[in-house]
């Protein structure tokens, strides 16, 4: 088996054995997978048609849907964990996904690529350019990534909605990252959050 | 291992019933014809119903005694299939109302003497899964492993999962719907019309003279057979091209290939088909709604479920689109139900299900496996 993704690992480490989780925008099921063994009850959604069907066909509950139109759907407290990993900034309204994620899970996981990290200010600021990075790796007209946000961004966001942060983990690469510098130095981050 | 004439291919069984219908009826005796494959293992656990279509029946994977085709599901079922005899107890059941063996209009009433025809009491999809489930209890079959179906055999599924919530483990529902919409229902009109205009159909009572209203019938498939197939499909096999001839007719001959095909699929359907059981299984299809059955909201109905779900639809089916599968989903989730749910890419439209369609192949399989795991 392939190593996780630095983010999935640190949600799958931080996921209670055992407990209800909805992973919003799973992909092909590897985070699922893994808290399967775990004795979690997976949930995914995901967007690709192709990834719902190798999920479906690893054995996974995952149903093909959208993150902005299909959460409504889900009842209050259906879950201990509702996960949005690297979606957020692709949803044409993260703030109602997030709300929405808040009110299915009890827990929420929410991480991002940080666009305040410095190579990206770098290729801003220097370059004139977009960014490309290992973290942003697609090019401006075919990104999905269609509301960039930095870790500070996210962090007034939460206090502002007055969703508390249990727990927060900041990624370059594999390599962590601490909280003072991270909207300059880390690529990633990772919230955990309560309502 | 002993015989028991209770197994295997081209079975048939009168229970004595009475069979209670939604209807208000009481069906006695009753007629189910069924095929088996596969052996049931000594916990009874590796049992898989599988319900067929509109005008399907129970040779999923033997060669049709009419027709002598192959059975219709041979991509699913089978050796090296993700429905496969050599691991599973297959049971495939000819509807309540059809005419392959099973009580419809044809069998003959034993009060009367005669066939029943339009005597034959208006039936549900409910209706025939109660007739399914008697059967299992005299093969001795308790829980289902899953339920399999495509089309009105999803309709069986979600109805099972509904009805019997403790008998089934796993249920696989395929292009299907939980309600018939307002165009569901006016196409099967359309069909059901061309029946009883045909002078042949005389009420229903055309068995004694061995006449049947086959124009009628062949009308009912052609339009039925448009809603199998995608816009797209039809243009890429037909277009407009002329059946074997140079230049239009300037007459009401079959001159484009898509009227030929047509033709040949509704005379060829009346030899294995009788009209009644198509009217009498229409309006089954037509009274299904589940959520009406369960206080208006889908929901309810899996409400007490611990069965896993796997839907699957068709890019290019639009008689039973995948919004319809959707809100099947959305009261899944709703109920906390566990499911899979994956919309495939075909160009085949409804008649998908039946196809060549390898990923909805993986897909099942993976499905059926992972409930083998648990």
């Amino acid at each position: 088996m392939s190593a996780l993704r630095p983010d999935l690992a640190i949600i799958a480490d931080h996921v209670a054995a055992g407990s209800r989780v909805l992973d919003v925008g799973c992909g092909d099921g590897e985070l699922m997978d893994v808290l399967r063994a775990k004795h979690c009850d997976a949930r995914g959604i995901e967007i690709d048609p192709a990834n719902v069907s190798l999920a479906v066909g690893r054995g996974l509950s995952v149903v093909q849907g959208d993150a902005d139109t299909d959460l409504v759907n889900y009842p209050d407290n259906a879950f201990d964990y509702a996960i949005l990993s690297q979606t957020l900034q692709t949803a044409r309204a993260p703030d109602k996904v997030l709300a929405e994620l808040m009110r299915i899970g009890r827990h929420a996981f929410v991480s991002f690529p940080n666009f305040a990290y410095w190579r990206v200010r770098l290729s801003l600021a220097w370059g004139g350019r977009m960014p490309v990075t290992p973290a942003l790796p697609v090019s401006w007209y075919e990104t999905q990534n269609i509301h960039q946000l930095t870790i500070d961004d996210f962090r007034a966001f939460v206090k502002e909605r007055g969703i508390t942060v249990e727990q927060a983990w900041f990624l370059t690469g594999a390599r962590r990252r601490g909280a003072a510098a991270a909207n300059l130095r880390a690529e990633h981050a990772v919230f955990l959050l309560r309502r | 291992m002993i015989h028991d004439s209770r197994f295997g291919l081209a079975r048939s069984v009168t229970l004595a019933g009475p069979l209670r219908l939604d209807g208000g009826a009481r069906l006695a005796p009753v007629e189910i014809a069924y095929e088996t494959y596969g052996h049931l293992d000594a916990e009874g656990s590796n049992a898989i119903l599988i319900c067929h279509a509109l005008t399907g029946d129970q040779h999923v994977a033997s060669t049709h005694p009419i027709t002598g085709k192959p059975g219709w599901w041979t991509r699913m079922v089978g050796a090296g299939k993700p429905i496969d005899p050599a691991r599973h107890f297959i049971v495939c059941v000819n509807v309540l109302g059809s005419c392959l063996g099973s009580s419809g209009p044809a069998t003959t009433d034993p009060d009367a003497g005669a066939p029943y025809a339009m005597r034959f009491p208006v039936i549900t999809i409910r209706d025939m899964v109660r007739a399914q489930a008697i059967l299992l209890d005299h093969l001795g079959v308790g829980v289902l492993r899953a339920v399999v179906g495509g089309s009105m055999g999803g309709m069986q599924v979600l109805e099972w999962a509904a009805t019997y919530p403790d008998r089934v483990r796993s249920a696989v529902a395929i292009a299907t719907a939980a309600r018939h919409s307002a165009q569901n229902i006016a196409f099967h009109e359309v069909g059901r019309q061309a029946i009883m205009a045909d002078p042949k159909w005389r009420g229903g009572d055309y068995y004694a003279d061995g006449d049947p209203p086959a124009a009628g019938l062949a009308v009912a498939r052609m339009a039925a057979h448009i809603t199998y197939l995608s816009e797209a499909g039809l243009t890429d096999k037909f277009g407009r091209r002329l059946q074997d001839r140079g230049a239009k007719s300037f007459g009401f001959d079959a001159d484009f290939q898509v009227e030929s095909y047509l033709r040949h699929q509704g005379i060829s359907f009346v030899d294995r088909f009788d009209a009644n059981s198509y009217l009498y299984i229409t309006r089954a299809m037509d009274y299904f709604d589940l959520a009406e059955e369960h206080g208006g909201l889908l929901a309810n109905a899996f409400q007490r479920s611990a069965t896993r779900f796997c839907l699957v639809s068709f890019d290019t089916d639009w008689l039973y689109p995948t919004a319809e599968s959707r809100a099947i989903v959305h009261a899944l989730n709703a109920a906390g139900a566990p499911v899979s749910f994956v919309e495939l890419s075909s160009p085949f439209g409804h008649d998908a299900f039946l196809l060549d369609v390898p990923e909805l192949n993986r897909v099942v399989d993976g499905f059926l496996r992972a409930g083998e795991a648990a």
